[in-house]
């Protein structure tokens, strides 16, 4: 397949990441949305690096990988934190700091 | 397995895959890294999200693979599918996978218009990178010429070295975070043995309550113990256990323990019975 194709369907995955941030309450399930988006982008990343035949888009997916292991530690700990606080992970409790 | 093989020595580009295989091996991909994608986001419990994102991620781990970057669907694969998503099955299991959200709009039409906007997201993005005309696949250069990994380490080591030199400091940074944030201070002192054995004498409970279900009929822990004066414990059931069984709809359990209670005082008559006949033999 042309790296093209790879690329509407990073594109597909990425939206449906994005309308999974948005309509879901759960707030462990927002962070797997975002990682929808981000797998979305390496994706793109690593079709590009094919389209061009250098490895400069590879290694720029592999430092998203870092990236997102990296938030998805310090998210799910603040997550934990908040489940402490309110006994419940939905993103509509958490509103303290709203008035 | 040959195609296998090749896969893993390094997919597309740099890769002898027979084309028929890669459009067909990439279709089957698609529909099910999308298939799996939106159950994700449209299937309600937490655990069954998980698992559809599992399928997602290694989908576009042999993509990866396809496309020849072997060494990134190796990553996808260990740290993806096998630490950040243990990293979410493990959080789920700790907030409690019971916790369903509720199917209540908060914003009402929320759901809609993200459909719509996720919908207009796609389009300007498809008509956008259609327009970008993209190229087909370059043919091999140098970097995938030698090895994949070690083009990577190449660059990673020399171009990249700085933003490598980064990502420790980003990840002790996490990993620091992540201790701060999961850590609870104390607030009450650390019970002792001593403690515990007073808490126990004063409860008045100082024996182990009896198991489940071993002086009914049943035996299943979700039956109540019987006790020696007639009556049943519910203590002896554990709340998670009868809480399922309120879940499932199983009977109520105060008819079944009726039901044994007249079945236990049959079995004591036959056994007066028998009891009864033995004495006149050996009479």
């Amino acid at each position: 397949m042309s790296p093209a194709a790879y690329v509407f369907l990073a594109v597909i995955l990425f939206a449906i990441g994005g309308v999974g941030v948005l309509i879901r309450r759960n707030a462990i399930l927002i962070f797997m949305s975002v990682e929808l988006m981000l797998n979305a982008c390496n994706l793109a990343f690593v079709a590009f690096s094919r389209m061009w035949g250098n490895l400069d888009g590879q290694v720029v997916a592999f430092f998203v990988m870092v990236v997102a292991a990296a938030e998805v530690v310090v998210g799910l700990a603040i997550l934990m934190a908040v489940y402490r606080a309110h006994k419940s992970a939905s993103v509509d409790d958490a509103n303290l700091l709203k008035y | 397995m040959t195609h296998l093989f090749i896969l893993a020595n390094g997919g597309a580009n740099g890769t002898n895959l027979d084309p028929i295989y890669d459009e067909v091996l990439f279709w089957i991909l698609a529909i099910l890294a999308v298939c799996a994608a939106l159950a994700m986001i449209l299937v309600r419990q937490a655990v069954h999200c998980a698992l559809m994102l599992a399928v997602v991620m290694l989908s576009l781990a042999v993509m990866y693979a396809m496309q020849g970057a072997p060494f990134l669907a190796f990553v996808q694969v260990i740290v993806y599918t096998g630490a950040v998503l243990m990293l979410f099955l493990f959080v789920i299991m700790l907030i409690g996978i019971s916790n369903r959200e509720s199917l209540k709009e908060t914003i009402s039409g929320q759901r809609l218009w993200a459909g719509l906007g996720g919908f207009g997201l796609v389009v300007l993005l498809i008509v956008g990178v259609g327009h970008a005309a993209l190229g087909t696949a370059a043919p091999t250069t140098s970097a995938n010429n030698t090895n994949n990994l070690t083009g990577l380490a190449q660059l990673i080591f020399t171009t990249y070295v700085f933003p490598f030199e980064i990502t420790s400091a980003l990840l002790i940074t996490a990993a620091l975070g992540a201790m701060v944030l999961a850590h609870r201070e104390r607030t009450t002192p650390k019970l002792t043995q001593r403690d515990v054995a007073r808490a126990k004498i004063a409860s008045g409970q100082v024996a182990p309550e009896p198991p489940p279900g071993v002086y009914a009929l049943h035996n299943a822990v979700d039956m109540p113990a019987m006790l020696p004066d007639g009556t049943t414990a519910a203590r002896s059931v554990s709340r998670a256990v009868a809480q399922r069984d309120v879940d499932l709809g199983r009977g109520d359990r105060q008819v079944q323990i009726t039901a044994d209670l007249e079945a236990e005082e049959r079995i004591e008559t036959e056994r007066q019975l028998e009891a009864g006949a033995a004495g006149r033999d050996e009479a």
